[in-house]
């Protein structure tokens, strides 16, 4: 097991309350930022190579410094904690566990960005991890970490926990402004962009659990030591969720660069495919980024091993790539069936898109029903060209990346499984219910 | 001052022009289709995707290519920057794209549409549609829902542009309508059925761009292009009086504001809004209410621009202008 950043001492009881996490060097980091410089915290940050942990991966010392500072205007600071991608829980077993660690940060963050009120969004149906959070909160505002005169700096801070309403859409920050706003959650069109108008046309910072969770360790042990850990432009630490065909689901702190092989199969980690199986396909980062098959998976087209880096899961493009995405780890052994996948993955975007640009609320629809009727065994051949154009129409042409993260799923589907598809379409119904085994499996 | 070229046309705009706005000055066919977008409407637009153009060339300042098709009616112009619209074969890819996702799950029942002859979708999809369609699924549809006695809301057709939604924030005192639920399901309405009823309201008539809208008092009355266009204004307290009457013989069939080139309200000649009020719209159905000021000019390629008066006026212009130049020639 690599270095625990954000997941260690979590064995320890009451770490979840004030004191308990105190006991383990809890708020030491904010009493260090507190004594700094707040361009200095963001410099900071740069030097740590941190980058966005909600799927996008955008550096965050970058996406901070972009905030507009014009004077007399307040600046927000917004954690997403709106996490709702299919097969990433990373950021609930965080605050679940150890609310205290997301609260530093927020106060580290907000702090290094001039905000004095913080919002945490957080999703709808996690309502107990809402409590959990603003017990948290109240604790924090009783020891004098929050409110005024923070530790006698005269830095002023007043978070806030929002829940919303369950919607997925508002995980996209624009969306979530305007659920925050009190309006409904549709994503705004970009520029203006957040950072230059935000939350109440007001320059604002939108940024994942993770994310801010991971400035607290990186102000302990500086952002030298902190880039240090992972490989390249990879730095620091993350949390995977990984769920699926394995024998040890859970969330797992890893070492960027750790390789996709020994995550999967050794013990500190995944433990290996259920029941003795064989390994058949694997989705990367949350149900938006491409599946890949086995063989690409463990290995790059290139025949290279294959390690848990934002760069190497992305090598080869989409042609024979991934991405990191989220970090929700879904494995698949070898009798699950790729198109009921792809089919439950294009139900949940046909369920929860806004509605409001064309391309998006049309067509997510139509490729749910198509995958539907190729599932009850009546679809036809031109059904998974007609899919692959519908995708390709989707993709890019949308206000937000969501359409993207529809079109995906569809489009590697295809791509590298194929067979799969005609397979079902060949064999009708009768067939489907108990087809699940390629036959082209490849031996590994 | 920016200096855009569009498809190859150069024109010179002020500082935040969009795309579309520029390509208006220049006219013609390199302007990119709108459905959603309303150049009076703030914040409208973005919505419908049929604008999307490819920016070859961002500015001079920075010349990258835009990475992805950017919707014209949002993207403000650079000093520099070159668009492509109808050069482009991916920005027309996109567009049909569009289009079918619009008709989707239209109904196509234009036949029985009031829209129809001025719809904005009808044009769309004769201009960058494919012929027939790839969906073989039962086309959506929803409950109706009474609006009030002056507008007919029928949502199938309804292809969410929210412009009556942008209406009813910035023209009406308030808004009682909205959409309603998510994707797939949105719908237009108000909440618990309440009528929409002020003065300004029947606007969203005008801003429909199909049939999802029309005036209940016109229904079923006649196809807009067996109705003569007439410009007509009156003294009136609360709007600008100055509106288009649709008329059958002497009957006042319908009123409309007046519609301009991109099937936009037009603004009056001294610069007011040309947004006209419920009265004028809905009660006045005399022609003695009015004071007609000539036939109207469609400058449309729909169908009604064929219309006979219209014909009729553009015939005797060219018998004038032909005999004019015959003079001329006698002269000579």
């Amino acid at each position: 097991m690599g270095r625990q950043l954000l997941l260690d001492n979590l064995d320890k009881p009451g770490i979840n309350t004030l004191n308990g996490y105190q006991e383990t060097g809890g708020y030491e980091s904010l009493r260090k930022a507190l004594q700094m410089k707040p361009e200095d915290i963001v410099a900071e940050v740069q030097k740590s190579g941190l980058r966005g942990r909600g799927g996008a991966g955008f550096p965050t010392g970058m996406k901070w410094s972009f905030l507009a500072k014009p004077p007399g205007e307040p600046r927000y600071l917004i954690c997403n904690a709106d996490e709702s991608e299919p097969g990433t829980f990373k950021d609930r077993y965080l605050m679940q566990r150890k609310p205290h660690i997301l609260i530093e940060g927020m106060i580290i963050s907000s702090f290094a960005l001039g905000a004095n009120t913080s919002f945490i969004y957080i999703r709808g149906e996690m309502m107990y991890v809402y409590h959990i959070l603003q017990k948290a909160i109240d604790e924090a505002y009783a020891a004098g970490y929050l409110g005024k005169n923070i530790l006698g700096s005269g830095f002023d801070l007043d978070l806030h926990v929002h829940c919303g309403a369950g919607a997925y859409i508002c995980g996209e920050e624009t969306a979530l402004l305007e659920s925050l706003e009190g309006k409904r959650g549709n994503p705004r069109i970009k520029p203006p962009f957040p950072a230059v108008k935000g939350l109440w046309g007001c320059p604002t910072v939108v940024n994942n659990v993770e994310t801010i969770a991971a400035v607290v360790p990186i102000i302990r042990i500086t952002g030298e030591e902190y880039a240090k850990i992972g490989i390249g432009k990879s730095t620091g630490t993350k949390l995977i969720s990984a769920s699926g065909h394995i024998n040890k689901p859970g969330v797992y702190e890893i070492e960027l660069g750790v390789p996709v092989e020994e995550f999967i199969y050794s013990e500190q980690y995944c433990g290996g495919i259920r029941n003795g199986k064989k390994l058949k396909a694997v989705v990367a980062g949350g149900s938006s980024v491409p599946v890949l098959p086995a063989e690409l998976i463990l290995k790059t087209a290139n025949g290279e091993p294959r390690l848990m880096t934002y760069e190497s899961l992305a090598e080869g493009g989409f042609a024979t790539g991934t991405m990191l995405g989220s970090g929700g780890f879904i494995v698949m052994d070898e009798d699950t069936s790729v198109v009921k996948n792809v089919w439950n993955f294009s139900r949940f975007y046909h369920h929860e898109s806004c509605g409001q640009c064309s391309p998006c609320r049309e067509g997510t629809g139509w490729m749910y029903k198509i995958l539907s009727r190729l599932l009850d065994g009546k679809g036809e051949t031109k059904d998974i060209d007609l899919l692959w154009d519908i995708q390709r129409k989707i993709e890019g042409k949308t206000i937000c990346p969501f359409g993207d993260a529809a079109a995906w799923p569809v489009a590697a589907a295809i791509r590298h499984f194929r067979s799969e598809f005609e397979q079902y379409i060949k064999n009708g119904k009768s067939d489907v219910k108990h087809y699940y085994r390629i036959n082209n499996l490849q031996e590994i | 001052m920016a200096r855009v070229t569009i498809d190859g046309h150069t024109i010179e705009v002020p500082d935040g022009t969009t795309i579309v706005e520029a390509a208006r000055k220049i006219g013609g066919d390199i302007v990119p289709p709108t459905m959603c977008y309303y150049s009076t409407l703030k914040t409208s637009g973005g919505y419908c995707r049929t604008c999307l153009v490819k920016v070859t060339k961002g500015s001079d300042k920075d010349p990258r290519p835009m990475p992805k098709l950017v919707v014209g009616c949002r993207q403000t112009v650079m000093d520099g920057m070159e668009v492509q619209n109808i050069t482009s074969p991916e920005v027309l890819e996109a567009r049909e794209g569009v289009v079918e996702f619009l008709l989707l799950n239209h109904p196509l029942d234009c036949p029985v549409c009031d829209q129809a002859g001025e719809c904005d979708l009808q044009d769309l999809s004769y201009g960058h549609g494919d012929e027939g369609t790839r969906t073989e699924f039962r086309r959506r549809t929803f409950p109706m829902r009474n609006i009030g006695d002056k507008i007919k809301l029928h949502m199938n057709r309804c292809i969410m542009c929210y412009r009556c939604v942008k209406v009813a924030e910035q023209l009406c005192p308030e808004r009682v309508h909205g959409v309603l639920n998510r994707g797939w399901d949105a719908e237009i309405s108000t909440y618990i059925e309440k009528a929409i009823d002020n003065e300004w309201s029947g606007n969203m008539i005008d801003v429909c761009p199909v049939g999802a809208l029309t005036d209940k008092t016109f229904r079923f009355k006649s196809r807009v292009w067996f109705t003569k266009p007439l410009d007509a204004h009156r003294d009136c307290d609360v709007c600008c009086g100055r509106v288009a009457l649709w008329v059958s013989g002497d009957a006042v069939l319908r009123v409309t504001g007046r519609k301009g080139v991109y099937h936009e309200i037009e603004n009056t000649e001294d610069g007011k809004p040309g947004w006209i009020c419920n009265t004028c719209r809905f009660e006045k159905k005399n022609l003695s209410d009015w004071v007609i000021e000539g036939p109207r000019h469609i400058d449309r390629h729909s169908v009604i621009s064929q219309n006979h008066y219209e014909q009729l006026k553009q015939l005797k212009q060219d018998l004038s202008r032909q005999k004019l130049i015959g003079e001329k020639a006698h002269n000579n």
